[in-house]
């Protein structure tokens, strides 16, 4: 947990289900996990343990049961937690887990743990026969929470990647938990018999062991298999639920507006093309993208370009066929040339639409950014344009100089105009 | 859309009675409406030149079919059930490498994802054009890839060219690996959405070797192993 980790900010939870608290925990979460679920202070929930445990060490086999059986979730407290974890904004907008300090809680949790186990062993007499069984017991106790405890830690590394460093301690802590069971059984064995009926008791133990492995062992892989199945389904489903959803809302949407607008072919065409290209976008682009991240302003130069195209082709109703090679960030100066190449792209969408998709090209080279914008209309000549129109003259041309870009108007030969932008790249994006 | 290389007006001229030239065509497509349609808007052996063969739905079919009737030309869709193009395209490897009479396959799909182009390109397909192209467009794709050539649409000239402007690796084979500078800018031209012929008078150069320079593209894209293009292509999710 020493590595700032990034949290999932919207974990929802519609069902209020118990869980044990993931953060702000002293050990195991399990009063933080109650006490939110509950609603009431932790402290409350902690005393409560606290008093439980003095009688008979009840607490103690109520908390442990509570670790044992409930699973670990995140969060469980929404009021403030004190120091132990704090989130922050980070720059991309997320919610961060800052590095937790060595948790002084648990420390203090585990001695005081400690301090009231041993007041509890003094005071109960647990009788003659049963006294020789404590200290294993205890050592399988403990045992059995390091692994469990471990089991806590992965479960939670699912949602925060932890370093890869730790995987050593992981390992460590883990066989600890497995020598602590296997001391503590094998001290029970060595009490009950002696020392000498060990192998035989050892072999017998063994030997049982087997048996229930070969009983059980297929019933238990079957039923891993079925798990594993039933996850993989469940995950299919909710795939083709989202795809449902999408499917639903725009493409369900669209083709109504179809139905309703099918005497207007312009708009038809115009209504399937901005479809199109949605899907597109959603099928071919990852489907990660939410709706509101994709109307955000692009910061990229070949999202702006997109963008533009596809502003420009939902407005004029002629198709922009878009390429675009290469990708680096937008600053002042492509912002300047996207503008330029969108002038140009409702020109040729105005002017050059009947002959077919407009072309639009873009591509950033290590020092420049090109943009290219051609139709097959039936072209023009800049030079007989009337000089006041200022449209050609002053978005594309002038504004590309005014940016210290250049910008070039020419005639296709076999017909159609070609508009060809240069910007230098910022020295710093290079 | 103008998809493909050859215009549409200036090739018909350049190809004079496709009437008189035959070219044997295979559909393969999941979707039968699909199939329709292209066979209605190529299918006029009289007109066209076309003469579609046979038809196909899946993976499976399309190879008994095509070994069946050994077609010229094969007009394969990407994503097919039984393991999608690419593998028609393996289990047809050895049809294809005959060197008497090769059977050539363009892929034409409605997807334009960067994965699905490289990756049936890879695969050995001569071409590819999504299916927006024209009649017109496709009837010419059809004999250009019969002839041998590459057919490449503009946003495949853009896909190659990403995968090949991206030198952060050292190449395996200078030959394979990197592109010439002609080539780079007759793929330009391409992403540009210019026709070869257009392409040969703005570099001066015929139009045969407009299309060399994009077979040897083309050979490029199937035999350089540097990027693992189709990786390549997915991990930047270049659309």
């Amino acid at each position: 947990m020493q590595d700032a980790a990034t949290a999932p900010t919207d974990a929802e939870r519609p069902v209020r289900k118990l869980y044990r608290s993931s953060d702000g925990r002293w050990l195991g979460g399990v009063a933080r996990g109650l006490a939110g679920h509950l609603g009431l202070p932790v402290i409350w929930v902690r005393l409560a343990f606290v008093g439980l445990f003095m009688a008979d060490g009840l607490g103690a086999l109520l908390y442990a049961a509570f670790w044992f059986f409930v699973p670990l979730g995140l969060g469980g407290v929404e009021e403030g937690r004190k120091g132990a974890v704090t989130t922050e904004a980070a720059p991309d907008g997320r919610l961060r887990l800052v590095a937790r300090k060595p948790d002084k809680g648990q420390i203090v949790a585990l001695i005081a743990m400690v301090i009231v186990s041993m007041v509890f062993v003094r005071e109960v007499d647990l009788g003659g026969p049963a006294k020789p069984y404590l200290w294993p017991t205890l050592l399988v106790g403990a045992g059995v929470a390091l692994v469990w405890r471990q089991a806590d830690n992965s479960r939670r590394a699912r949602w925060i990647q932890v370093g890869r460093r730790r995987r050593t301690l992981t390992l460590l802590r883990s066989a600890a938990g497995v020598v602590l069971v296997g001391a503590g059984v094998t001290s029970i064995f060595v009490i009950q018999g002696s020392a000498e009926d060990l192998g035989a008791v050892m072999q017998a133990s063994l030997a049982v062991l087997v048996g229930i492995a070969l009983l059980a062992g297929p019933y238990l892989v079957r039923m891993a298999q079925d798990l594993s199945e039933e996850r993989l389904m469940r995950i299919r489903a909710q795939e083709r639920a989202e795809v449902a959803a999408h499917v639903h809302d725009s493409v369900l949407h669209t083709l109504t507006l179809i139905q309703r607008n099918a005497d207007q072919a312009g708009e038809v065409r115009r209504l399937a093309r901005a479809q199109e290209r949605d899907l597109r976008e959603w099928l071919y682009q990852g489907m990660g993208k939410s709706t509101e991240e994709t109307d955000a302003e692009p910061e990229t130069l070949a999202a702006a370009v997109k963008r533009c195209a596809a502003e420009v082709e939902d407005k004029h109703g002629v198709p922009l066929e878009v390429v675009v090679v290469g990708d680096c960030p937008l600053d002042v100066r492509l912002g300047a040339q996207i503008q330029a190449a969108r002038e140009a792209m409702v020109n040729a969408a105005k002017y050059g639409g009947e002959g077919g998709a407009v072309q639009v090209y873009a591509e950033v080279e290590e020092k420049k950014v090109f943009v290219s914008v051609r139709d097959r209309g039936p072209g023009f000549d800049l030079d007989s344009v009337p000089a006041d129109r200022m449209g050609v003259r002053e978005s594309i041309i002038g504004r590309m100089k005014r940016n210290g870009g250049t910008a070039r108007l020419r005639a296709v030969p076999d017909g159609g105009t070609e508009v060809e932008l240069e910007m230098e790249r910022a020295e710093a994006t290079s | 859309m103008s998809e493909p290389t050859g215009a549409t007006g200036p090739a018909a001229q350049e190809q004079p009675g496709h009437g008189e030239r035959r070219v044997r065509v295979v559909l393969v497509d999941d979707h039968r409406m699909f199939r329709t349609g292209v066979q209605a808007e190529i299918g006029e052996t009289a007109q066209t030149g076309v003469e579609v063969v046979g038809e196909a739905a899946d993976v499976d079919q399309a190879v008994t079919v095509i070994t069946a009737v050994r077609p010229e030309v094969v007009l394969l869709d990407v994503h097919l059930p039984g393991g999608g193009g690419v593998e028609v395209l393996r289990r047809c490897a050895s049809l294809s490498a005959d060197p008497e009479r090769p059977v050539r396959f363009l892929a034409l799909s409605v997807s334009d994802a960067a994965e699905d182009v490289i990756g049936v390109i890879r695969g050995g397909a001569r071409g590819y054009v999504t299916k927006t192209i024209t009649g017109t467009d496709l009837v010419d794709s059809i004999f250009r890839v019969q002839e041998g050539d590459a057919v490449f649409s503009p946003r495949l000239a853009g896909f190659v060219l990403d995968a090949f402007a991206s030198t952060d690796a050292p190449p395996v084979d200078e030959d394979l690996d990197r592109l010439t500078q002609r080539e780079r800018e007759v793929l330009r031209l391409i992403a540009r959405g210019y026709a070869y012929k257009e392409i040969g008078k703005q570099l001066f150069i015929s139009v045969k070797t407009v299309e060399s320079h994009v077979s040897a593209v083309l050979r490029k894209l199937q035999l350089s192993n540097r990027h693992e293009l189709t990786r390549w292509a997915t991990a930047r999710r270049l659309v």
